[in-house]
C-alpha cells in the first residue's frame, strides 16, 4: 500500500469522481492552468480538458451561484475557494439561496464548495480562518471537516455523490503533514454524517475536529504516559449533521467531556455540542463540559500572537488533566 | 367602434414586424390582459385577507414582461427564464397557470411551494422558469451557471434574466454579469429600467444614464430600447435570444419602462410625484398602446380584443372559484424537505410533551 499526503488523498478522491462521473466538475480561481494555489488540481485541467475545470474571476458569490445553477440542471460542481477564508463573500449565496433551494423549491443543488482552512501555518487574519460555526446555524447546508488522509478522500467522495449541498473544510497544516497507506484497490467512502473514534479510553472523553484531532492524540498520549490518564477521542469528521450518537456514547462510557476546537469561542461548535449533551446525556456527566478553543480574536500574524491565540497540546493536557480531577 | 364601421383595409395593412403573425399579435395581447387582470383579482383578494403577505404588482410592466419572455424558445426543456417580483406576465408566458399564482399568494396547501414560499417565487425548469430569491442580483450567477451547462452539453438552449435598476447596484449582479461575459454564456438579460427601487430614484441609485452603460462596460453587447413598446422589446430580445443562441455570448436589453404602483400594496407612494404617474397613465400604458397599434394598423379588431378580455376574465374567475376555499397547509408539512437525506427535520421535544 502506497503512503500518499492529505492533499493526495483529496487529488485522487477528485480523480476518481471526475473519471467515475461525468457531471462532475471544477471551477475556481486559478485551479486550470495553474492547479491551485495549493496544487489540489494539478494535471486536472490536462486531463479532464478546459470544459470540465474551469478557470473563474474573483467572484466567490458568482462561483457558488453558478455552480447551484449547474447543480438545478443536472451536474456536480465542485467550486474551489481558493481559501476558505473567502468563503464569506459566498455566504448570501450559500445561506440564502443553495441552502434553502429544496426546502422552498423543491430544487436539488448538489454542489460541494471546497477550500483550505484553518491556522497554525501563519497565515494571518485572512488566510487562516476555520468558518464552520457560521454554516452550522444554516438548515440545508452539510459540513464536512477530515482530520485523516482516509477521510479526506472519502468525504470528497461522498460530497460530490451526496445529493444536497456540502461545504468541505481541508486542513492546509494537514496538507502535506499527514501520511497514511491507503489502498489503491479498495473505494473509500466516508458516510457523511459519522464520526470516527479515534483513541479509545475510558477516563475521559474529548470530541474534537480536523486539526485539532493531532493535537488530541498527542496530548492523549502523554497524559497516558505522565498520568495514566486513558483518554478517549472522537473525531467528528461531520459537523452539520452532528453525529450526536458517538457523542453521547463516549460521553456515556467515560462521564467526562472536553470539546477541543481551533475556531473562536463566542457562538462556536463547542456550545452546540455542550447542549446536546445537556439535552441528552445529563445524567452520565461526572463534571462540567469544558471547552478548549482559540481566544475571541481574530487570528494575529506573529507566530508568538498565533501561537498563544490558537489552543496547543500544552493546553488540552492541562484542560484534560484539570477535568479528569475534577 | 362597431367592427361595420372599419373600412376593408387588409389590402394595405403595413407589414407585421419582427416576423410574427397575427394570431401571435393577440396572443401577446392576451398574456398581457391576463397578468392585469390576474393582478387586479389579486388586490381584491388582498383587501379580503385572503392574500396573506404582501402584494407585488406589475402595471405599466407587463409589455416589456410578456414580450421580452415571448421572444423565447419554449416548451419542454427548451429556454429557461429567471423572472422577478414584477415579470408575473413572463411566467405566465413560459406556462405557469393562475392557479398556481393565486394559491401561492393565498400560501394554499397545494401552492407550487405548498405554501413554503410566496407570490411569485415558485419555479418550473421544465416549463422554463426559475424562481427569484428575494436577495436581488442573486439570479444572475445562478442564470449564468444555468447557460453554462447549456454551453458545455452543446444545447442550443439560451437564459434569460431580469434586473432591476436598484438591483444593479448589486455585487451579485456584477460578478454574475461579468462571470457570464468571460465564460460567453448564452444568457440574456433584460435590464428593468422602472424608475423607482422602492423609494429610491435613479439618480440615488447610480451615476450612468443607461444602465446599458454598465453593460458594456463589461463587453457586452447592450441596447435600450422603449419597455412599454411591446413590438419594440420583442424585437430586441428576440435579436438578443438568437444571437446569444448562436453563440456570441451575453447580451443585455435594458427596457425604460415605469412602476406605476408602490413597491408593494401597502404603500402609499407618496414619494412619486402625481404628475409623473398621470403621464405614465395616460400617455403610456403599454396595454392601451399596443391595442391601438393592433387596432390602428388593423392587425386585430376591437370585438376579437374584447372577447380576450372576457376569456381572460372567465379564466381568473374559474381559477379563484377552484381554490380560494382550499386549505392551508397542514403545520407538521414544516418538516420534511431540507434536505435529501434525512427526509425531515426532527420535531422538536416541547411539542411532543
Amino acid at each position: 500500500m502506497p503512503e500518499i499526503t492529505y492533499l493526495e488523498a483529496l487529488r485522487q478522491g477528485l480523480w476518481e469522481e471526475m473519471e467515475r462521473d461525468e457531471r462532475v466538475f471544477m471551477l475556481g480561481e486559478d485551479i486550470g492552468a495553474y492547479g491551485g494555489a495549493f496544487k489540489v488540481t494539478d494535471g486536472f485541467q490536462k486531463k479532464f480538458g478546459e470544459a470540465r475545470v474551469i478557470d473563474t474571476p474573483i467572484s466567490e458569490a458568482a462561483i457558488v451561484g453558478a455552480a447551484a445553477g449547474a447543480a438545478h440542471m443536472g451536474m456536480r460542481p465542485v467550486a474551489e475557494m481558493q481559501f476558505i477564508d473567502f468563503i464569506s463573500c459566498a455566504y448570501d449565496m450559500l445561506t440564502n439561496y443553495v441552502a434553502t433551494a429544496r426546502y422552498r423549491a423543491g430544487l436539488a443543488t448538489p454542489i460541494v464548495v471546497r477550500g483550505p482552512c484553518g491556522g497554525y501555518v501563519r497565515g494571518g487574519p485572512f488566510h487562516s480562518q476555520n468558518p464552520e460555526a457560521a454554516f452550522l446555524h444554516t438548515p440545508g447546508l452539510k459540513i464536512v471537516y477530515p482530520a485523516t488522509a482516509r477521510d479526506a478522500k472519502g468525504l470528497i467522495k461522498a460530497s460530490i455523490r451526496d445529493d444536497d449541498p456540502v461545504i468541505y473544510l481541508e486542513h492546509k497544516w494537514l496538507y502535506r503533514r499527514i501520511k497514511e497507506q491507503l489502498p489503491d484497490d479498495e473505494e473509500i467512502l466516508t458516510p457523511i454524517g459519522q464520526a470516527r473514534v479515534a483513541r479509545e479510553g475510558k477516563d475521559l472523553s474529548i470530541v474534537t475536529y480536523g486539526a485539532t484531532v493531532w493535537k488530541a492524540l498527542e496530548a492523549a498520549e502523554r497524559l497516558a504516559k505522565d498520568d495514566g490518564l486513558s483518554v478517549e477521542i472522537l473525531d467528528l469528521r461531520t459537523l452539520l449533521p452532528m453525529d450526536d450518537a458517538a457523542i453521547v456514547a463516549t460521553v456515556r462510557k467515560t462521564n467526562k467531556l472536553l470539546i477541543v476546537h481551533e475556531d473562536t469561542r463566542t457562538g462556536g461548535i463547542a456550545g452546540e455540542i455542550t447542549a446536546r449533551v445537556n439535552e441528552q446525556a445529563f445524567e452520565w456527566l461526572d463534571g462540567p463540559i469544558m471547552r478548549v478553543t482559540a481566544h475571541d480574536v481574530p487570528l494575529p500574524y506573529a507566530p508568538t500572537l498565533e501561537d498563544f491565540v490558537l489552543p496547543q497540546t500544552d493546553d488540552i493536557v492541562k484542560s484534560a488533566r484539570w477535568l479528569a480531577a475534577y | 367602434m362597431s367592427p361595420h364601421s372599419v373600412p376593408d383595409t387588409r389590402s394595405e395593412t403595413p407589414a407585421i414586424p419582427a416576423a410574427l403573425e397575427r394570431p401571435q399579435l393577440l396572443e401577446l395581447y392576451r398574456y398581457m390582459r391576463l397578468t392585469r387582470t390576474l393582478e387586479e383579482r389579486l388586490v381584491a383578494l388582498y383587501r379580503q385577507s385572503k392574500v396573506i403577505g404582501g402584494l407585488f404588482r406589475s402595471l405599466g410592466q407587463e409589455g416589456e414582461s410578456v414580450a421580452s419572455a415571448y421572444a423565447l424558445e419554449r416548451g419542454r426543456h427548451r429556454d429557461i427564464l429567471s423572472p422577478l417580483i414584477r415579470n408575473l406576465g413572463s411566467m405566465l408566458v413560459m406556462g405557469a397557470k393562475p392557479i398556481e399564482i393565486l394559491r401561492q399568494y393565498m400560501a394554499k396547501a397545494e401552492s407550487p411551494t405548498q405554501g413554503r414560499e410566496l407570490n411569485v417565487h415558485f419555479n418550473d425548469l421544465e416549463k422554463g422558469y426559475l424562481g427569484q430569491i428575494s436577495h436581488l442580483g442573486d439570479m444572475v450567477p445562478v442564470m449564468a451557471g444555468i447557460t453554462l451547462t447549456f454551453k458545455l452539453r452543446g444545447e442550443s438552449r439560451v437564459g434569460l434574466v431580469y434586473i432591476g435598476d436598484g438591483a444593479t447596484s448589486t455585487g451579485t449582479f456584477h460578478e454574475g454579469l461579468n462571470f457570464a461575459a468571460v465564460l460567453r454564456c448564452p444568457l440574456v438579460v433584460i435590464g428593468e429600467y422602472n424608475h423607482w427601487a422602492y423609494t429610491t430614484p435613479p439618480e440615488k441609485q447610480y451615476a450612468v444614464k443607461d444602465l446599458a452603460d454598465k453593460a458594456k462596460g463589461y463587453g457586452i453587447h447592450a441596447v435600450t430600447v422603449d419597455g412599454n413598446d411591446v413590438l419594440a422589446v420583442y424585437a430586441a430580445a428576440k435579436h438578443a435570444i438568437e444571437r446569444a443562441r448562436r453563440g456570441k455570448g451575453v447580451h443585455f436589453v435594458e427596457v425604460k419602462t415605469y412602476r406605476r404602483k408602490g413597491h408593494a400594496e401597502h404603500d402609499d407612494q407618496s414619494y412619486q410625484p402625481p404628475e409623473e404617474l398621470e403621464w405614465w397613465a395616460k400617455e403610456n400604458d403599454p396595454l392601451d398602446r399596443y391595442a391601438k397599434q393592433l387596432l390602428e394598423n388593423g392587425w386585430a379588431e376591437q370585438p376579437e380584443l374584447a372577447e380576450l378580455d372576457r376569456a381572460v376574465k372567465d379564466e381568473v374567475d374559474r381559477a379563484t372559484d377552484a381554490c380560494v376555499n382550499d386549505p392551508l397547509p397542514a403545520p407538521q408539512t414544516a418538516l420534511p424537505g431540507v434536505y435529501a437525506h434525512p427526509a425531515a427535520a426532527e420535531r422538536l421535544w416541547f411539542r411532543m410533551l
